[in-house]
């Protein structure tokens, strides 16, 4: 059994309530942090934890605090990611709707080291039954003297509210959360300034995810030299990795940073291994913005190393044999799973989710979504393959925000891999008709046919 | 964005006095002269409490409230897949369709539901009670296929799953806002 950090009192009985949630150790962070320990240290102490952003970029969490901007007097604010729309990442939602006042106790210790005395977390629309969840643990921690006025006689001041979004996946970039969360469209704003020194209503504020902010409790009580043993490199701690796909076991499993991938994917602690013993055909292994793996480069590196879940592991080949831990989303394909129609229905999700902002990537999702329907669809050209790629590398870098490169890279990486099942689809039009084409006849059996 | 207001669709707008202290309540989680930031949640609450969907007077109205231009609340309507901008089915299955889903049978399932409910997905069953629309990942990958119905997920459906569902739906028994 690997260390639990969020996830070690999720299945104690009724945990979900305060009174529970106390009586197990629940907000000794906060008595800690308000009565023994300055803003200053707290911040240093998360530098120390190594911890990074678990939103998907890997930011270190502790470096950004420092650039919150403290000396223009102006009010700050926290603002916790609770927006989780990455196909494939399901983590946030299980700590929030099972052991809810750990994010809040983690926002409030947060917050003060930001010195910042009103936070929101804004979540999803969709998680309309997780907002009421999380309102009314709010509501107990008022009651109990955690927010509010002069907390636990400290004289420092709190408000934390949940804000809800309304279904756009793009409210999860942090400058479009910050424009919904002021009661607007979701448009990402041009950085600089970062949100750290014009974020909310143009107050220095500091947008981190959710599993983020729940790691700071432990941290903030054991140390974060201590959080920094645990986990492999400068992948620190332990990780909430959400699998999906087709595997024995699906869910969320929190994770110490280093482990095999070989271990995660097939012993039965983890997912147990392939659902119906069918064979492995790619791995998304953090949301559906990186880079899908073909299996010789899921186990091992190109080098031949072993693949290890944590950041640079993942990260080993870059974009040509590698890919990125990102979300945490895992997503798993065996035979029966077609690759053109996968990289077809994610593009129909980011042309659907674009903003519209950018020409490059308004219009160049749209043309890949295009492109591969009609692929998918056996009315493929052989220019096709090529018209996809050229599209694909004229969006990364000349967007506003990087959902432009989370649009292209699955494509690159499709193509990259997949090549042959592109080729196949434009040439046997006749055999693609059933979307479920590969379930009879997996590319394994017809890949012959491309030889002639 | 294809989303459009269409003014032809009318309905009886009512802020009772209950939605209207739970307005306040929200517009009080913002500072002074920040009331707009309550636009997405009152939204929400407006629609919720007028059958799902809304109507121009009904944004009109919002706009009145929070004191901004109704514009302001055009734009955001239109914005985001979860207002409604005309009427919608009483029962509205919201089936995830992406990547996840998909490769566990999400589209299947739809074909399946939308033949036992004779309709193709957008339309509205003759009765006003059921449709069957897709939409995209809503943090349930793990769980597929799944669907929201109001606010609450259902997961790992099947065939029978869905059979009881609709059946349940036809009976009233079936929740759909969480407390
Ligand atoms: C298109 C897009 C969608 C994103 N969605 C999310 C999300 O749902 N949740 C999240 O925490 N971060 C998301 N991010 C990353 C945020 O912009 C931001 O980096 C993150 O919330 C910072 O928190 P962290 O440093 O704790 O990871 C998204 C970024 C982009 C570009
Ligand atoms: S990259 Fe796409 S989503 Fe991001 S700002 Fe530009 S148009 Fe909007
Ligand atoms: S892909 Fe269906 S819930 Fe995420």
């Amino acid at each position: 059994m690997g260390k639990k950090i969020l996830t070690e009192k999720i299945n104690i009985p009724g945990i979900r309530e305060y009174d529970v949630y106390r009586q197990n150790g629940g907000y000794q962070s906060v008595e800690k942090a308000l009565k023994e320990m300055t803003p200053e240290q707290l911040v240093e102490s998360v530098k120390a934890s190594g911890l990074r952003g678990r939103g998907g970029a890997g930011f270190p969490v502790g470096l950004k605090w420092s650039f919150i901007d403290k000396k223009s007097g102006k009010p700050r604010h926290l603002l916790v990611n609770a927006d989780e729309s990455e196909p494939g990442t399901f983590k946030d939602r299980y700590l929030m709707e099972f052991i809810p006042h750990l994010l809040i106790e983690g926002a409030i210790v947060s917050s003060f080291a930001l010195e910042a005395n009103l936070s929101y977390i804004y979540i999803r629309g969709e998680y309309m039954f997780v907002f009421k969840i999380l309102e009314k643990a709010i509501k107990e921690a008022y009651a109990n003297g955690w927010l509010g006025k002069n907390i636990l006689g400290t004289g420092y001041d709190l408000d934390l509210y949940v804000h809800c979004g309304a279904g756009a996946y793009i409210c999860g970039e942090e400058t479009a959360q910050i424009e919904s969360l002021e009661g607007k469209r979701g448009n990402p704003r041009i950085k600089p300034p970062f949100p750290a020194v014009s974020g909310l209503w143009n107050e220095p504020t500091v947008v981190n995810n959710v599993e983020s902010i729940a790691s700071i409790p432990w941290i903030t009580l054991n140390s974060g030299e201590e959080y920094a043993k645990i986990g492999i490199g400068r992948s620190t701690g332990t990780k909430l990795i959400s699998a999906s796909g087709h595997i024995k076991n699906p869910g969320v499993y929190e994770i110490e940073m280093g482990m095999t991938v070989d271990e995660f994917m097939n012993s039965d602690e983890y997912l147990g291994g392939m659902i119906d013993d069918r064979p492995l055909k790619a791995l998304i292994p953090g949301g559906s913005s990186v880079q899908i793996l073909p299996p010789q480069y899921i186990f091992k590196t190109a080098n031949g190393e072993d693949r290890l879940m944590s950041y640079e592991s993942w990260a080993d080949g870059g974009p040509v044999t590698g890919s990125s831990l990102g979300s945490g989303g895992f997503i798993v394909y065996n035979d029966t799973a077609c690759i053109v129609r996968n990289t077809w229905n994610l593009s129909r999700f980011y042309h659907h989710e674009s903003c519209g902002q950018c020409s490059p990537c308004r219009e160049g999702t749209g043309w890949m979504e295009k492109i591969l329907y009609r692929i998918e669809h056996g009315q493929g050209t052989e220019e096709d393959v090529d018209l996809l790629w050229d599209i694909q590398s004229h969006i990364e870098g000349n967007t506003i925000c990087p959902l432009g490169d989370a649009a292209a890279w699955p494509v690159a990486a499709a193509i990259r891999h997949f090549r042959e099942e592109f080729e196949y689809h434009i040439r046997f039009p006749e055999k693609i008709k059933d979307r479920n084409h590969f379930r009879e006849q997996p590319m394994e059996k017809v890949r012959q046919l491309l030889a002639k | 964005m294809e989303r459009v207001i269409i003014k032809q669709f009318t309905q009886q707008v009512n802020i009772t006095d209950e939605v209207m202290a739970r307005i306040n309540e929200l517009t009080s989680h913002y500072p002074e002269g920040k009331q707009k930031s309550a636009l997405l949640p009152v939204l929400h609450l407006v629609q919720d409490a007028h059958d799902n969907w809304l109507s121009v007077d009904l944004m009109n109205k919002v706009a009145e409230i929070l004191k901004i231009k109704p514009i302001e609340v055009y734009e955001v309507a239109t914005f985001y897949s979860m207002y409604n901008l005309k009427p919608v089915a009483k029962y509205k299955f919201e089936f995830c369709r992406t990547a996840c889903c998909s490769i566990r049978g999400a589209e299947d399932l739809m074909d399946y539901t939308c033949s036992k409910l004779g309709v193709k997905q957008g339309e509205i069953t003759p009765d006003g009670l059921f449709s069957v629309v897709g939409v995209e990942c809503l943090g349930a990958c793990g769980y597929a296929p799944m669907l929201q119905l109001g606010d609450f997920y259902h997961e790992h459906m099947t065939p029978e799953k869905i059979d009881a569902l609709i059946e349940n739906c036809k009976q009233g028994k079936v929740e759909f806002y969480s407390e």
